[in-house]
Parts: C-alpha cells; sequence; structure tokens
C-alpha cells in the first residue's frame, strides 16, 4: 500500500505527472475574479470565501481523470485487480495521494490567495481549517467519480457532470465557515458537518469506487 | 530461493495444489464465447491455449485471473496463487526499469527484483526510464514482473508479442525454470514457444452455441 | 399465487403491459384532464393571488413526480443490484428522463408563478435550489447511461451512481436548507402548499397528482418497453454475430 503511494507521488511529481495543474488553476482564478468583477475591497471581501471555495473545488475536479484513467490505459489497473491488495484500499491510496498532491497545496497556499481577495483577516484560520477539512471530501467524491468513467472515450466531460453535484453539500458547508469565519460569527456547526461530511465519504466512498473499477474491468 | 518459496506455496497438507477449471463458460460484453471449458494443471505443468482471433482466448484468461464472473463453472486453485499477465505490461513510462519492478515485488510482498533482471537479462538497463525502452524491452519487464510475484500459476495473454527470437528463447527458459520449481503456467500463444513438454488446449471445439446457452443465461428472455 | 419477481421476466412483462398499457394511459389522460380541467375552470380565484394560483394544478404534482421518479428509480435500482432483473434496470433508465421533465415542468412553472407572486422568475429560496440540485443529477444519471456501451455495465453504474447520488441529494437537500437560513434569514418566500388551502382547490389537486402519477406509470412502461425492445434487437444481432 504504502508503495502504492510512494509510486503514485513519484509519478505526480516526475515530468508529465500533471502535479502543480490544480495549483496553477487555483492561483489564475484568483487572479481573474478580481480582474472581471472590478477592485473594489468590499465586494471581493464578501465573495472571496465562495470564490476560494468555488476555485478549490474546480482545481481539484481539473485533475481528478488521471486518477485512474493513465493505470487503465497502461493495464496497471487490471494488474493491481489481480495484486493481493484489496481494491477498497487501493482506491483510498489514490484519493490519498490525489489528495497530497492537489487538495494539501491548494490548503497551504489558499492564506495568500485570501490576501488577493481582502479576504478579512480573522477568516483566514477558517479558510485554511475549512478546505483542510473540505479538500479529503473533494479527492474521496472525486475518486469515485473517475471510477465510475473510467474506461470511457469521452469521460473527462462527464466526470464532471457527474461530480459537481456531489460537490455541493461540500462547498456549501465549507464556503459557510468561511464565510460565518470572516463575520465573525459562531462556526462550529457548519465545521461539524463539513467535518461529518467528509469523515463519512472517506469512510463509505472507497466501497463504493472499488466496486464500480471492478464492473468496469469486467 | 524463488523455487522454495513457491514449493512452500504448493504443498499444502502434503498435497501438491494446482489449478483446476470445469466445466467453464465466459462471455464478453453479454455475448457468450466459450462454454465446457474444462483442464488441470498440477505443478511443473504448463499448458497453451490455441484457438482463432475473438475465440475467448483473452475472456477465459480474464475469468480465469479473476477479472470477470464466470457465467457457469467453477475454477479451483489456491487462494492466491495466480499472477496474470495482459496484453499491456502495466508499465509507467517516467518511472526506471528497477522502480517498475520495485514497486510490484513491494504489492506482492516479495523481496528482491535482482533474480528478475538477471534472468529477463534486463540488468544492463535498470536504471533507464521505461519510456526510453524498445517494445520488446518493456515487454521483457513485464514478463520479469511476473517473477517477482512469487506466485506458483502464470496466467500469460500472448506473452511473445514483440520478442524477437533470442528473447522468445530467454522467456521459455523462465517458463521452463518456473516449471522445473514446481510453478506452472497457462498461456495463450500462437507462436511455438520451443517447450516440448507442455501440453495444448485448442479452444475452438469450446466455442459457444446458441442452442446451449437458452437456460440459466442472463440473457435467456432476450435471446 | 404468482410472485411478483415473475413480472421481472421481459417476456412476462412486455405481455402484461400489452393490456397493461393502453388501461393505464387512458385512465391518466382522463385522470389528469379532469383535474387540470375542474382546477383551471371551476374553482374560484384567490383572493391574494387572483387566478394565478390556478398553476398549482401543474405546479405540485409535477414536483411531487419529480421527487417520486427518483425514489423510483433509486427502488428499481437496488432490486437491480440485489436480485439482478433486467427489467428493474431497464425501468429506472426508462424513468430518468420522465423524472427530469417533471423537475423541468416544476421548476418552470414555479418561475412562471413566481414572477406574478414574488416579483422574481427565480429566487435561491432552499426548496427552488434543491429542486435545481435534483435537475443536475439527474442529467449525470441519464448522461451516464448514454456514456456506456455495455448494457449490463451501464445498469451497474448507474445503479451505484443513483444510490451514492440518493444520499447526495439528501445532503444537497439540508445544506440547501442551512446555506439558505444561513444567510438570507427571513427572506424567504416559499408559500407551502396545500396548508392553507380548502377543498375547493385542493380536490381537483388531488385528482391531478393521481393524474400525474398515471402519466408517469405510464409513460415508465411504455419507455421500460422501448427499452425491452432495443435489448432484444442487440441481443438478436449478437445473436447474428455467434451463428
Amino acid at each position: 500500500m504504502i508503495a502504492l503511494l510512494v509510486r503514485d507521488l513519484r509519478l505526480a511529481f516526475r515530468a508529465g505527472g500533471g502535479f502543480g495543474l490544480g495549483l496553477a488553476f487555483f492561483l489564475i482564478m484568483a487572479v481573474l475574479v478580481p480582474l472581471g468583477v472590478g477592485p473594489e475591497p468590499d465586494i471581493l471581501a464578501r465573495i472571496a470565501p465562495g470564490i476560494l471555495w468555488v476555485g478549490a473545488l474546480l482545481a481539484c475536479l481539473l485533475s481528478l481523470d488521471r486518477i485512474f484513467a493513465l493505470d487503465f490505459e497502461d493495464g496497471s489497473l487490471d494488474l493491481l485487480a489481480t495484486a493481493p491488495v484489496p481494491l477498497e484500499g487501493v482506491v483510498s491510496i489514490k484519493a490519498l495521494a490525489h489528495w497530497l498532491t492537489t487538495g494539501l497545496p491548494l490548503v497551504l497556499v489558499s492564506p495568500v490567495l485570501g490576501l488577493l481577495l481582502y479576504l478579512p483577516p480573522q477568516a483566514y484560520i477558517w479558510l485554511v481549517v475549512s478546505l483542510a477539512l473540505g479538500t479529503p471530501a473533494l479527492s474521496v467524491i472525486g475518486t469515485f467519480g473517475a471510477a465510475l468513467t473510467v474506461g470511457l472515450k469521452r469521460g473527462g466531460l462527464l466526470l464532471s457532470l457527474l461530480v459537481l453535484p456531489l460537490y455541493i453539500p461540500t462547498l456549501v458547508f465549507g464556503a459557510e465557515v468561511v464565510a460565518r469565519g470572516a463575520q465573525g460569527l459562531e462556526v462550529a456547526t457548519p465545521v461539524a458537518l463539513l467535518a461529518g461530511i467528509t469523515a463519512g465519504a472517506v469512510a463509505l466512498l472507497p466501497f463504493a469506487s472499488a466496486l464500480v473499477i471492478r464492473i468496469n474491468l469486467r | 530461493m524463488q523455487d522454495e518459496v513457491l514449493l512452500r506455496h504448493f504443498v499444502t497438507k502434503g498435497r501438491i495444489l494446482g489449478l483446476s477449471v470445469t466445466n467453464l463458460a465466459c462471455a464478453r460484453g453479454g455475448i457468450p464465447l466459450l462454454e465446457g471449458v474444462g483442464f488441470s494443471l498440477e505443478a511443473g505443468q504448463a499448458l497453451v491455449l490455441r484457438g482463432p482471433n475473438g475465440c475467448g482466448k483473452t475472456t477465459l484468461l480474464r475469468t480465469i485471473a479473476g477479472l470477470q464472473p464466470a457465467q457457469a463453472g467453477d475454477i479451483t486453485c489456491p487462494a492466491d496463487s495466480i499472477a496474470y499477465a495482459a496484453h499491456a505490461d502495466g508499465l509507467k513510462t517516467t518511472l526506471s526499469v528497477a522502480e517498475n519492478l520495485s514497486f510490484w515485488a513491494a504489492i506482492y510482498g516479495t523481496k528482491g527484483i535482482e533474480d528478475a533482471l538477471d534472468k529477463m537479462n534486463l540488468r544492463p538497463l535498470a536504471g533507464r526510464a521505461a519510456q526510453n525502452l524498445s517494445a520488446g524491452q518493456k515487454r521483457r519487464l513485464g514478463l520479469a514482473r511476473l517473477m517477482v510475484t512469487g506466485r506458483p500459476i502464470w496466467v500469460l495473454d500472448e506473452p511473445t508479442v514483440s520478442l524477437d527470437t533470442v528473447s522468445v528463447a530467454l522467456f521459455a527458459d523462465v517458463v521452463r525454470a518456473h516449471l522445473a520449481g514446481g510453478g506452472m503456467a497457462l498461456i495463450a500463444t500462437h507462436i511455438d514457444l520451443g517447450l516440448p513438454e507442455v501440453g495444448v488446449l485448442d479452444l475452438t471445439p469450446f466455442k459457444a452455441s446458441l442452442d446451449s446457452t437458452g437456460s440459466g443465461h442472463f440473457d435467456e428472455a432476450f435471446l | 399465487m404468482a410472485s411478483l419477481w415473475e413480472y421481472a421476466n421481459p417476456l412476462k412483462f412486455m405481455r402484461t403491459t400489452d393490456w397493461l398499457l393502453p388501461v393505464v394511459a387512458v385512465a391518466a389522460v382522463v385522470t389528469t384532464a379532469t383535474g387540470l380541467i375542474w382546477g383551471f375552470f371551476f374553482t374560484p380565484d384567490d383572493f391574494r393571488q387572483g387566478s394565478t394560483v390556478k398553476i398549482v394544478f401543474l405546479h405540485v404534482p409535477a414536483a411531487m413526480m419529480a421527487i417520486n421518479a427518483w425514489v423510483m428509480m433509486l427502488v428499481a435500482s437496488l432490486v437491480w443490484l440485489i436480485r439482478r432483473h433486467h427489467v428493474s434496470a431497464l425501468a429506472a433508465k426508462a424513468a430518468a428522463p420522465i423524472g427530469l421533465t417533471m423537475t423541468f415542468i416544476g421548476l418552470f412553472t414555479g418561475a412562471v408563478w413566481g414572477q406574478p407572486m414574488w416579483g422574481t422568475w427565480w429566487a435561491w429560496d432552499p426548496r427552488l435550489t434543491s429542486f435545481l440540485i435534483l435537475f443536475l443529477f439527474y442529467l449525470g444519471y441519464i448522461a451516464l447511461w448514454s456514456a456506456i456501451d455495455d448494457p449490463d455495465t451501464g445498469a451497474d453504474l448507474t445503479a451505484v451512481l443513483c444510490l451514492v447520488g440518493s444520499v447526495f441529494a439528501v445532503l444537497s437537500r439540508y445544506a440547501a436548507l442551512f446555506w439558505n437560513q444561513g444567510l438570507h434569514q427571513g427572506a424567504s418566500l416559499s408559500v407551502a402548499p396545500g396548508t392553507r388551502m380548502d377543498w375547493a382547490y385542493k380536490a381537483p389537486l388531488y385528482v391531478s397528482m393521481v393524474g400525474f402519477g398515471l402519466i408517469f406509470v405510464a409513460l415508465v412502461l411504455a419507455g421500460t418497453r422501448t427499452e425491452i425492445r432495443a435489448r432484444r434487437m442487440k441481443a438478436l444481432v449478437a445473436r447474428e454475430r455467434m451463428v
């Protein structure tokens, strides 16, 4: 299992692995929105939580189709499915690798982008907390979507259509945490709900993903 | 060393276990391809599957490897005993030869890729990225993967594609050594591997016919 | 007595629906027409909303069927996953576009009703938002079906998507409630239909709801028959190839 994680990380970091694409996308989002909306601090500060969360979500989405597609094309997925490792574990590790290469960098870089969008100072901590809690769910849900579309020719676009509705609860609670944090309101409820969704997704969705992979390999 | 591992794998309660397939039927995309397939392999034996293109060799091997369910029949073999090698080698092009092999060794929980590197003549290429290998070299790396799995039953789908004659001989030697160590091999191939002791099973007579697919088949009511 | 599962056999299903479908279809047309005509022409105008209120006879049944169709797909998906009855999978497939249409009718009539009542075509009210989200779930489900060639793989994958999607749809519903209350306290414009209605409205509304239910059943039966025939055609082509 560790070997699989190490391999996936190594592949992501080597040339052509696509590491950093999501991060770059996130950055571009945060630059384009002020250019489109205008430089007024009040407006930007108001929409910053939503923009940052939608940006994180789209950045995650961008790299989802790579999770299984490459392994499917070169036959590794067949071999992994016949290897003495549970497929549920394989999909969990894949999701973890996706989070480490996409979600975690987003969490770390988000305060800088918050700066660009005039995020109120008291909201930074909640921005980081909410992304840290929410992005694992984005990776796990995305892995499920990637598993659903693994053998399909037009997988990429379909993947977005399938995954984005599933992202709604995470987005709502995540952005709500930051928005409340910015207004200095109580945030415990949305934080708990966000954590609950992540915990549930991490615990249960790998079974669905593994089931779907088995169906797709049949 | 690897031979001992194999033997320990095999001899359970003083009995040598092998692969046994009885009355197997398999389908691809809902279309029945083969039925009534039966054979058995014991330690040290190999079987070559033959048949025209599209007759279901790959489907049969995938079914035996556990990637798809059998429509009927039984496949019995010891747990965790099959190593499957498909058309695609499952190589990561940006990883080196040694890294590719080490990964599979770690997945299968075996130690040492040295033996496999030597036997498939990959030692000089160990540090090279897989994307810089020729087709034949890639294939050899894919077959070396089998050796690091430490599993007794090799299920091979067209293993000699893109190998030159020298490499085919090399591969035959590896299979022979595997058999001598108590291993087994099920190989779908068109060419003569130069393994005279190996049995051959022609799949043509097992082609699924319409009459017999009637009862019990999923699509019964649609067909 | 014959087991219910016998109807899961495609042949038996076709034979039964041969006579059942016309019966249900006629009943659906008669009931819906009765409900709508009664509702539109033989009910008094509302003292506050005037005649615009009468769109309720389209709006509420459609919205109800939008949700019921998803529930039906969920049940059919479960039946397929557990008992592997092909008719069940095909019925789920047939129900999806109908559910999508019902959701659209619900949203559209809501907008038409909302314009004169609330002064806006659209409001990010939790109920409206939930329906929009449901619309997206239908789109995803249908898109996945249409993307997969192998019918059994398609049935399996969409069934799993339906199960997972149901959980997330419910979560989204609560998220929408939470989100709106959280940001726009007191801005809710939603009139809970049926709560303050008297029987002059309720009776035709119920007739109309039953009518929409029957329309749904008739359309699902017709759709399932089409799917079975398409499936049979595929099987025949496969048969050709085997000989």
